[in-house]
């Protein structure tokens, strides 16, 4: 279980996080939503220790992430999985020595093992063939695709996924959904996804949460975002440009 | 015309500012220092990265051979004809083996194999960290609680102490055969005379310098690259500002360090 309370962040002057409160259950999928440069990056990647809060805590499993040392820090991440947006996969790499590399590095297995989990996990995400490709030489999905594997070989128990649809056509983007929930469904882990995916992520998740000037505005399923009263919640999934979030700098910004 | 309280303003702002700088410059080395610091924790703690070493030797030291081996046939031949004139003058052309095979084995082999290290792998290598700061993969590995000094710095920072001096002495041989290619063979030095005089006055103490210079500058120039590019600013722009930054510093830093050396050892 993740329990994110009171967490505040801070870049300068500007504040990011301003006391985000939110709960997440063992195996749960949820979305968090919410303005682009609004901190739901931010918020990730304090997840997983990337960024230190200013204040507030993170508890993963009872253990507060943001107070223990280095140490207990990597024993910590190595519950999580992490996709991220652009996929981060090692340019020097191979598609097969970059989802080996959790595997070589943090576990002792044999290579004949090794072999045979990459290949398993790159069936599961719909790749076979590409094993000696370079990242540069695949497309975009099929790079996210790999991400996925590689976050998934080590059998986190929490994966993050920043924005992992981005930049796909609407095909792409519905087959990198399906894909989560099939592999969510198949490992059961607890999955965060940061998306702007509306509404194909309403078929997606179990919850989602709506972060709005730094701090959780809405948090509910799908349906209840849908038909939520909350006007800022309504003019953000409606796409719409009057309403309480101002549009000036979606307008001005060009 | 300004009063004493304008000018007190003016004095104190001045005051203020050179503080300002004073203290970023100190934070900045010292964060620097602690970069070098905890990358070089891991040259002691197990696991070690051979695989990655022998990839960073292959690409600092093997791929730098070609330009190492131009730059020093040319400065060495370049060294030969200018010096041969000077001492001409007065009648100690004898003395060119050993004036070429100093200056290359003390001074010009170690700074030029430096700075031309610098060029062709430092500047390379900042950009590679930069871009795999930028695209999150240095995130990736800490995300995978790996430790990206382990990974990305270390295993550049010992190749850069394994090969600096290996090139530095290529370097310098390869300056001493151009030398003796256009001394003997252009300018009618005997070949006798060039290396005999060369053995008589070029001594260990003098490689040994060449040496602990290049091993110096070798952990100098990797230092100052992988720190610019494992703190780069955003985007295209930020790397190529911490790449031009690298190389800069690094030039500037292989020229100081290189007169504070020669200082002491001449002291």
């Amino acid at each position: 279980m993740i329990q994110i309370i009171n967490l505040h962040k801070s870049f300068g002057e500007q504040k990011v996080l301003k006391g985000v409160n939110l709960s997440i259950s063992d195996k749960e999928l949820i979305a968090i939503i919410g303005e682009s440069g609004g901190g739901k990056s931010v918020l990730l990647r304090h997840l997983i220790g990337l960024l230190k809060p200013d204040k507030g805590k993170i508890l993963v499993d009872d253990e507060d992430i943001t107070r223990v040392n280095r140490r207990e820090l990597d024993r910590l991440r190595e519950k999580f999985g992490v996709v991220f947006q652009g996929g981060a996969l090692f340019d020097s790499f191979t598609v097969f020595e970059n989802i080996a590399f959790p595997l070589r590095e943090k576990t002792g297995l044999p290579e004949d093992e090794i072999r045979t989990k990459v290949e398993e996990s790159l069936e599961d995400v719909g790749l076979e063939g590409v094993e000696q490709k370079y990242p540069a030489e695949l497309s975009g999905g099929m790079r996210k695709r790999v991400a996925l594997a590689r976050a998934l070989i080590t059998e986190p128990q929490i994966v993050l996924f920043d924005e992992p649809t981005t930049g796909l056509d609407p095909i792409k983007l519905h087959a990198i959904h399906r894909l989560i929930v099939d592999t969510h469904n198949k490992h059961g882990f607890t999955g965060v996804m940061v998306s702007h995916d509306i509404p194909e992520i309403y078929e997606v998740v179990d919850r989602i949460a709506f972060l709005y000037e730094g701090a959780i505005e809405v948090i509910g399923t799908p349906e209840q975002i849908v038909h939520s009263h909350d006007r800022i919640v309504r003019q953000f999934v409606t796409g719409s440009l009057s309403g309480p979030i101002q549009a000036t700098h979606y307008t001005s910004g060009g | 015309m300004r009063g004493p309280k304008a000018n007190y303003v003016v004095g104190e702002r001045l005051v203020r500012e050179l503080g300002s700088w004073g203290l970023s410059t100190l934070r900045s080395m010292g964060h620097m220092f602690l970069f070098l610091g905890h990358s070089f924790v891991f040259a002691f703690v197990p696991p070690f990265k051979f695989k990655q070493l022998l990839r960073e030797i292959r690409f600092i030291g093997t791929k730098s051979m070609t330009v190492i081996f131009l730059m020093g046939s040319f400065t060495g031949m370049v060294l030969s004809l200018q010096i041969y004139h000077t001492l001409r003058k007065f009648g100690s052309e004898a003395m060119l083996g050993p004036a070429v095979a100093l200056s290359l084995i003390r001074e010009l082999g170690p700074v030029l194999c430096a700075l031309t290290i610098t060029g062709r792998a430092g500047s390379a290598l900042t950009a590679e960290i930069g871009i795999m700061r930028i695209s999150e993969q240095i995130d990736a590995l800490i995300a995978m609680a790996l430790n990206p000094h382990r990974y990305l710095i270390i295993p550049k920072i010992i190749a850069a102490i394994i090969v600096f001096p290996l090139l530095t002495a290529i370097f310098d041989v390869i300056g001493i055969y151009g030398g003796y290619l256009v001394g003997v063979k252009l300018l009618g030095v005997s070949p006798g005379t060039y290396f005999s005089q060369m053995e008589h006055f070029v001594g260990m103490e003098d490689i040994r310098v060449g040496f602990y210079k290049s091993l110096m500058f070798g952990i100098l120039v990797l230092w100052v690259c992988c720190y610019k590019g494992f703190y780069t600013g955003y985007g295209a722009e930020g790397v190529s500002k911490s790449t031009t930054e690298a190389v800069v510093m690094s030039s500037v830093l292989i020229l100081i360090s290189d007169y504070i050396l020669g200082s002491l050892f001449i002291a």
